[in-house]
């Protein structure tokens, strides 16, 4: 690629933490959800995680928040250009879900979808390991609606759309099945180290 | 919301889709080999629309092609190798082949948007990727009712312009939002197709105030048979004011596009 006459750039801070092609938003937050969002309080919040699993379950509010809690401290980065430092989320990492479920051996890939229809597809070894949460605590207070509240499911390791916001389940596959951004031209994995974007990256 | 989805357990590999009321599909296939390949554009021309804002030509030989609503990836280098790279809508129609025009804001201390309005001129170079996101894309089919607000209108200018190009049948309205009148970009464009809504100041005769319930309700009412297919597109604050008064008023959420501008 060629230069850019006259663009300098912003001054460089050298940041270890800012995957190629990100900039760091600092307080700012943008809402990029394609849908409305919807009207959800917690008593009608519920999470199902089925499909290729022993034991197909469906926690409710209260449910989900009697399992052990667990936090995750660190960066997120959205396909936008954005990442935001220093975040923390609060509510239950998905292994204790799926402890309890039991995945079926042939599970490779999930669905995760919202209570709005929204869905994205995972490989399963991005959910398990201590590496994927379902969130109801930003900072020190409830997750706000509009960036999922009452819950969304947290994978930090990815852009931030396979985040699902007001997430209602999660189905285990034995083979990948593209969600609602990588239906329309993103990526089926979406790592920001490797910056895949979009399909073909 | 209040459904909950209770999906069959253990379902074989079919595709499935949630019970839902947003499983909105795109409206379009899109390109992959277009979304993933950065393309050389060529600055042809900046004209200006209001103090704030102005449109940037490119000539795009190898563009592919877009939709209205879609939107595009570009990238400024640096010498060091520094990138920047921020998405755009394209506010050009589809008819314009070999070019694109974006309608850009100039952000206080943006460093895309202010290398636009400060630096650029004709025959500058960038880069760009695209078309991207089928999920606003507005074919020129459906009943189509427009909600904008600042450069959110950039991409259902795009869809303005296709109508009118085309000279298409199927109805189109259009409530563009702006703080005045000297901030309302495309003033000059705007047909008997255009509700203005001004936020902070008015022409004589124009109410002041944001947009409200009771014009929501008017264009639904107003709609035709089957209703209207609703594309937003603003800032997250005017995103989720206008798409809370389309539902209040009985538009269904599955017939709700958001491209909110973060
Ligand atoms: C799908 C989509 C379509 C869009 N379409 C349009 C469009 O048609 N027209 C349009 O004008 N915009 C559009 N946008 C917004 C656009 O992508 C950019 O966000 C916008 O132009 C600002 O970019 P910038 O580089 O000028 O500003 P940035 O440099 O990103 O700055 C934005 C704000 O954050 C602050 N900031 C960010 N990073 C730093 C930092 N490191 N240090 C200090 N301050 C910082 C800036 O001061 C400024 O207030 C669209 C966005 C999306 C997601």
């Amino acid at each position: 690629m060629s230069v850019t006459r006259g663009f300098a750039g912003r001054p460089r801070v050298r940041n270890d933490g800012l995957p190629p092609g990100q900039y760091d938003a600092g307080d700012d937050w943008p809402v990029l959800s394609a849908e409305v969002t919807p009207e959800l309080a917690p008593a009608q919040w519920t999470l199902t995680v089925d499909g290729l699993v022993a034991e197909p379950r469906t926690w409710t509010w209260d449910e989900a928040h009697a399992l052990p809690p667990s936090a995750y401290e660190g960066d997120i980065h959205c396909v936008t250009s954005w990442s935001k430092f220093g975040v923390r989320f609060g509510g239950v990492s998905l292994d204790a879900f799926l402890e309890l479920v039991r995945p079926a051996p042939e599970a490779t890939h999930a669905v995760a979808y919202s209570h709005t229809g929204y869905t994205t597809n995972l490989p399963l070894a991005d959910l398990t390991g201590g590496r994927a949460w379902i969130v109801w605590e930003y900072g020190d207070g409830p997750l706000p609606a509009e960036h999922g509240g009452p819950a969304r499911l947290l994978v930090p390791h990815l852009y931030f759309w396979k985040s699902a916001k007001w997430i209602a389940g999660i189905r285990l596959l034995d083979h990948d099945e593209p969600g609602f951004w990588e239906q329309n031209g993103y990526h089926h994995r979406g790592n920001p180290w490797e910056e895949q974007r979009y399909s073909g990256d | 919301m209040t459904d909950t989805p209770t999906p069959p357990a253990g379902a074989g590999p079919a595709a499935w889709t949630p019970p839902t009321r947003f499983a909105v599909p795109g409206r379009i296939a899109v390109s992959n080999r277009a979304a993933a390949t950065w393309q050389r554009a060529v600055l042809t021309d900046i004209r200006r629309e209001t103090p704030r804002a102005a449109t940037f030509r490119f000539a795009v030989p190898r563009w592919a092609g877009h939709l209205p609503g879609q939107h595009l990836m570009l990238r400024l280098r640096a010498p060091d190798g520094y990138v920047a790279q921020r998405h755009y809508s394209i506010a050009s129609p589809p008819d314009d082949l070999g070019h694109v025009e974006l309608t850009l804001d100039h952000v206080d201390g943006g460093e895309v948007s202010g290398w636009f309005h400060t630096v650029a001129k004709p025959g500058d170079e960038v880069e760009l990727r695209g078309p991207l996101s089928g999920f606003f894309a507005w074919p020129g089919d459906r009943p189509a009712l427009l909600l904008g607000a600042g450069s959110g209108v950039v991409p259902l200018m795009s869809m303005v312009r296709h109508h009118r190009a085309r000279n298409l049948a199927v109805p189109l309205r259009l409530l563009v939002s702006a703080r005045g009148p000297e901030e309302l970009v495309y003033a000059s464009e705007y047909g008997a197709e255009t509700t203005a809504v001004f936020t902070r100041d008015a022409p004589p005769g124009v109410p002041v105030g944001r947009l409200s319930a009771a014009q929501v309700e008017r264009l639904l009412a107003d709609g035709p048979d089957g209703g209207w297919e609703a594309y937003v597109c603003g800032s997250n604050g005017f995103a989720e004011h206008a798409s809370r008064l389309l539902v209040g008023a009985g538009q269904p959420v599955d017939r709700i596009r958001i491209e909110r501008f973060g």
